[in-house]
């Protein structure tokens, strides 16, 4: 009974490392190609107009309910201790640090990392990325390393635009609903916000476009075994790109603001 | 008269699976050799290996009397200019139209301006029988046939010096496959190519090849002239060549 049971979790242990080993390769690969020309700057500019332009709209939705939120569910909470005047603060702090960057990113991930891994692992198994090679271009430079940059580069464009749109929904919601003054909300807003609130929230957001792209270009990357290889590989993309979210968000956190 | 390529006791394993053991193979400069073989039977992964998308276990492949097995990038990539390369499936890039994928190498490897590739695509496109119009498309719309001769047109575009055919007319009705056996003898001699091709068509491989070689269980098991594979001697070709159910040959259920 207990055999078994040491087996399998020596098995799992090795493929979960085994996992770690190959993403970790795949990424110094990736970082290695990126520091060397050729750039193929269309693809760049294509990936980021299919990263930063086409996801404001579920970005900007997202933040602007988000700030909505928390300016109404701490208006409930505040009241009770008549600091409803900390408000417009939490607001802008909750959304500068953690919400802007970690539900953008979240909600890219949906969006780009598993199109990213559906696109990449169908040209693995119609074999255009060995096409690729045969015509002398280096898959990871014409594929990866544009996506890899344009994520880097346009999540913090992103996260900044979703932190604003948040803080309007806030102020949306005190104005008109929670009958705050409107100066005295944007005053309130502002007179509290730290360089490094917003600076943090960029940070992750670059840490966290690098993992987006990297998961939806390394699960595309390695799929295998016709459309259902492609849609496993769609799967973890999202998954595995979330979890990182989640984890490094923590400890870019840790980094920043733990004393 | 020296080798263009050079194949010496190449070998590859996946797992427990030993798919090329020890293969020996030379191809002569401007001949045409044929590689003949049930499905599974490492064709493809002979095909790799020499391309550089795989690396063989052990082994020596050279081009040109150039060891490339353990070729980096840059020196990689010097070797890859002297191939072309049909796949299988075409392996046409779906989000570039017509032209773009057979003026792909020229502009993105060689530096070509794009209206100059452009023309270079157009006079490739005509060579395998399309016209400019075509050009415009996107792959998606095309046949497979249309898609095959693309895909020609795309392997032929930097005129390389040898050029692989991966089961060249697999999946083409008859007639099609014919045209494409036609314009692959056309496309070679044109070029003065050394071609190697894979395939289970015999019809193609009498077609195209100069010389002929069976694949099995991992090893070359017959070498020969094209003329020759009737009377080989040979019971492994005889069944294969025949297309015979009963025989040597045992099937490979499982795929590589």
């Amino acid at each position: 009974m207990s055999i078994p049971l040491v087996t399998l979790l020596g098995r799992m242990t090795l493929a979960f490392l085994e996992a770690i080993g190959s993403v970790t390769s795949f990424a110094l690969q990736s970082v290695r190609c990126a520091l060397q020309p050729p750039w193929y700057r269309q693809q760049i500019l294509r990936q980021m107009l299919e990263i930063g332009y086409y996801s404001l709209p579920i970005v900007g939705l997202t933040a602007i309910f988000t700030g909505m939120v928390l300016a109404l569910q701490s208006y409930t909470g505040f009241a009770r201790f008549s600091a409803e005047s900390a408000i417009p603060n939490v607001v802008v702090v909750s959304l500068t640090r953690e919400l802007g960057p970690v539900l953008a990113a979240l909600m890219v991930a949906g969006r780009v990392g598993a199109a990213m891994a559906a696109e990449i692992g169908t040209m693995r198994v119609t074999e255009q990325i060995d096409a690729l090679t045969t015509l002398s271009t280096n898959p990871y430079k014409y594929l990866v390393v544009p996506r890899l940059i344009a994520g880097v580069v346009t999540m913090p464009i992103l996260v900044l635009i979703a932190d604003i749109i948040g803080v309007l929904g806030g102020y949306l919601v005190g104005v008109y609903k929670l009958d705050f003054n409107d100066q005295a909300y944007l005053r309130n807003t502002l007179d509290f916000l730290q360089f490094q609130d917003v600076f943090s929230g960029l940070v992750k957001a670059a840490v966290f476009g690098f993992l987006i792209t990297l998961m939806g270009c390394y699960h595309g990357y390695t799929s295998k075994g016709g459309a259902q290889g492609v849609g496993t590989a769609t799967t973890n993309a999202v998954v595995s790109a979330s979890a990182l979210i989640l984890t490094f968000n923590y400890f870019i956190t840790e980094a920043f603001f733990a004393r | 008269m020296t080798s263009k390529i050079s194949l010496r006791g190449v070998t590859k394993s996946f797992g427990p699976k030993k798919v090329l053991q020890g293969i020996d193979l030379d191809v002569a400069k401007g001949e045409s050799m044929v590689v003949i073989g049930g499905s599974g039977t490492g064709k493809s992964v002979l095909l790799k290996c020499v391309l550089g998308l795989m690396r063989p276990d052990a082994g020596s492949i050279k081009i040109d009397d150039e060891e490339t097995v353990a070729l980096a990038d840059g020196g990689r990539a010097d070797v890859m200019r002297k191939f072309g390369m049909l796949f299988q499936g075409g392996a046409l890039f779906d989000s570039l139209r017509v032209w773009e994928n057979v003026a792909f190498g020229p502009i993105q490897s060689d530096g070509m301006k794009p209206a100059q590739a452009r023309e270079v695509a157009i006079a490739k496109l005509g060579a395998v029988g399309l016209g400019p119009e075509i050009g415009e498309l996107y792959p998606a719309e095309l046949s497979g046939g249309m898609q095959k001769r693309v895909a020609l047109a795309r392997a032929i575009a930097r005129e390389p010096e040898i050029i692989f055919f991966d089961e060249p007319t697999t999946g083409l009705d008859p007639i099609m496959a014919d045209v494409i056996n036609d314009l692959i003898v056309k496309c070679v001699s044109d070029l003065g190519a050394t071609a190697v091709s894979i395939t289970h068509d015999m019809a193609s491989a009498r077609k195209i090849g100069h010389r002929i070689a069976m694949l099995y269980d991992g090893k070359l098991i017959w070498q020969g002239r094209t003329a020759d594979i009737d009377h080989s001697g040979d019971a492994h070709v005889d069944q294969f060549i025949n297309g015979r159910a009963e025989g040597p040959i045992r099937m490979q259920v499982r795929r590589l």
